[in-house]
């Protein structure tokens, strides 16, 4: 069903989602609205077009996998699973409270649809990449979606995953790079400069394609093919991307990477949300 | 132990993953390029099909190993304690214990066993570390026969599981068909006037040590607690209740180890005395095992002493 939502579909849907994103930060007044918005693109693309998934069934061993590396943009994932029916859409009010399956990174026991829990930055894609692996030892089809952000990739273990992937020849694995170049502390180019992040990629054997990622047509384009390719190389899409994107005052703001909005920021955010949706 | 025969209890793991490989396709070993010095050459050759080297990275080891367990599979990452604790003890609390998977660590070279190679690779913290950890499992196993039946019983366990071996070939005590539970003491030798709880390679030292003190007249029990964490808190307790005197004995810093946890057992109670013997809060050097064992007290003679300094 996913493969009938149009180019204009996706669009809307992602504006959705980045309305339940806001929505859900300012009821929790708490969570990470900056990177929740520059990665809504791929959750979007990924949840209502390239993955297959059976909501009902959260843990259906064929299902493709979804790991949100940078756990702190979980609102965003939250959003989408609860748009595909994973639970109730009134829980998405529940963000971060206790007793929620919402935490304030993803809990893998708790919360129906995430496939492993994260939260501590680097260490998600080696995990996504032990399952690509375990998917090649079943001789199983099914595709692992990772999101990793670029001030994560700071980490070494990024790049010990990467040199597995490739080892083991991971073409059933998509990493999505996250490149709005700012970090909590500051720019990425401050805290520390990715220098070549599609190049990076690139060295460790990755096929990479480099597109605005808050683009739906070119992320669109760069997931089919992504999936499509089957020579053996792990796939990295490398998105440039604005932190906060939808919401002009979020925008390239280093200050929103976790702050709730107040009511009347709030307020403002939904408006200009409202009037993204496009002619379908 | 004039008939003893000596073997390392990382063989002991070599051996038994092998068996379990066969028997089960789900279980894979996860190497980390000390494959070789860890025992699990036969288990590359014979179940390729089930094997990964990943390289020198122990972190992504760790995040690999959750995510294949999260496909169920039961992976037995392979490597030295003072890696498997300390290099990926982060990625093991994140992706095993908080999401409660099946990955199994299996790291030789546990305590001051790999004597020569000096204090880089000598690891007297570790069943500490992993066993403050919610839902982590602890185990170190006393000899070979106990290394084999242990090891398969982590991967019948449900969720993740230390096991600690020794690098240096240690006596074997326990005869091949030997049970074990994970979390239940073994009784090695009952006694009444003092109990001496041991395990991994100091409960060959512990048996010897009650030999010489019943030789004295003093009836001593000794429990092999192979098992840290969960601990064996009843085995303990009547260790407590029908001794009073109890002397720990471990191949681990005797901070936040197997001695810390009996001290912990016996001052809940409000009863009972405990003499930890082990490494001394200190940093190991190159140096011969027993050398490096004798250095901070782990002797027969000093478990003697301390059991009698206890009194009667």
């Amino acid at each position: 069903m996913n493969e009938k939502l149009s180019i204009a579909q996706l669009k809307n849907t992602c504006v959705d989602l980045k309305k339940h994103v806001i929505d859900m930060i300012y009821k929790a007044q708490s969570g990470h609205p900056g990177g929740s918005l520059s990665v809504a693109e791929f959750v979007t693309a990924c949840y209502f077009r390239e993955m297959n998934v059976r909501p009902e069934e959260p843990r259906w061993p064929g299902r493709d996998r979804f790991v949100m590396s940078k756990g702190h943009v979980c609102p965003a994932q939250y959003a989408a699973l609860a748009m595909r029916g994973y639970f109730p859409m009134e829980v998405l009010d529940t963000l971060r409270r206790e007793g929620s399956p919402l935490q304030g990174h993803p809990d893998m026991k708790k919360c129906p649809g995430i496939d492993i829990s994260t939260g501590s930055l680097g260490q998600g894609l080696a995990c996504g990449v032990g399952m690509a692996i375990a998917a090649k030892l079943d001789g199983m089809d099914y595709r692992v979606f990772v999101a990793v952000g670029d001030g994560e990739c700071n980490e070494g273990e990024i790049w010990e995953a990467c040199g597995t992937a490739y080892k083991y020849k991971c073409d059933n694995l998509i990493v999505f790079a996250d490149y709005n170049n700012l970090q909590l502390d500051g720019t990425c180019d401050e805290i520390m400069p990715p220098v070549d992040l599609a190049g990076k990629f690139r060295a460790f054997g990755f096929d990479v394609y480099e597109i605005d990622g808050n683009d739906m047509e070119e992320m669109v384009r760069a997931l089919d093919l992504a999936v499509s390719v089957k020579n053996g190389r792990p796939k990295c899409i490398v998105g440039r991307t604005v932190k906060g994107k939808g919401v002009s005052y979020m925008e390239n703001q280093v200050g929103w990477h976790g702050t709730a909005p107040n009511t009347e920021q709030y307020e403002q955010a939904m408006a200009e949300l409202d009037t993204q949706y496009v002619e379908c | 132990m004039s008939e003893m025969v000596k073997k390392a209890t990382r063989d002991g793991f070599g051996d038994e993953i092998v068996e379990l490989g066969r028997e089960n396709r789900d279980i894979l070993v996860v190497d980390v390029d000390i494959g070789k010095s860890c025992k699990t050459g036969a288990f590359r050759k014979e179940l390729p099909g089930q094997y990964l080297n990943v390289g020198i990275a122990e972190q992504n080891a760790a995040g690999v190993a959750a995510g294949l367990a999260t496909c169920g599979k039961i992976p037995f990452v392979v490597t030295y304690a003072a890696f498997g604790s300390m290099r990926m003890v982060e990625m093991i609390r994140q992706e095993a214990c908080y999401p409660h998977l099946n990955v199994k660590l299996a790291c030789s070279h546990g305590g001051v066993t790999p004597a020569n190679d000096g204090a880089s690779h000598q690891c007297i913290e570790d069943l500490g570390i992993l066993s403050t950890i919610p839902n982590m499992t602890v185990i170190m196993p006393a000899d070979y026969h106990a290394a084999r039946r242990l090891v398969r019983a982590a991967a019948a366990w449900d969720g993740p599981v230390y096991l600690r071996f020794t690098r240096d070939a240690i006596p074997v005590i326990y005869d091949e068909g030997v049970e074990f539970e994970i979390g239940r003491a073994n009784k090695l030798r009952e006694g009444t006037d003092a109990a001496i709880i041991a395990n991994g390679d100091t409960v060959c030292l512990a048996l010897e040590a009650a030999r010489e003190l019943s030789n004295r007249g003093v009836s001593v029990r000794v429990l092999d607690m192979h098992t840290v964490k969960p601990l064996d808190t009843e085995a303990v307790a009547a260790c407590v209740n029908d001794c009073g005197r109890i002397v720990t004995v471990e191949d681990h810093n005797i901070i936040n180890g197997l001695g810390s946890a009996v001290c912990c057992v016996a001052a809940e109670m409000g009863k009972g005395i405990v003499k930890r013997v082990g490494i001394q809060d200190q940093f190991g050097q190159s140096a011969p095992y027993e050398r490096l064992l004798a250095m901070n007290g782990i002797t027969v003679e000093n478990i003697v002493s301390s059991v009698l300094a206890l009194g009667k």
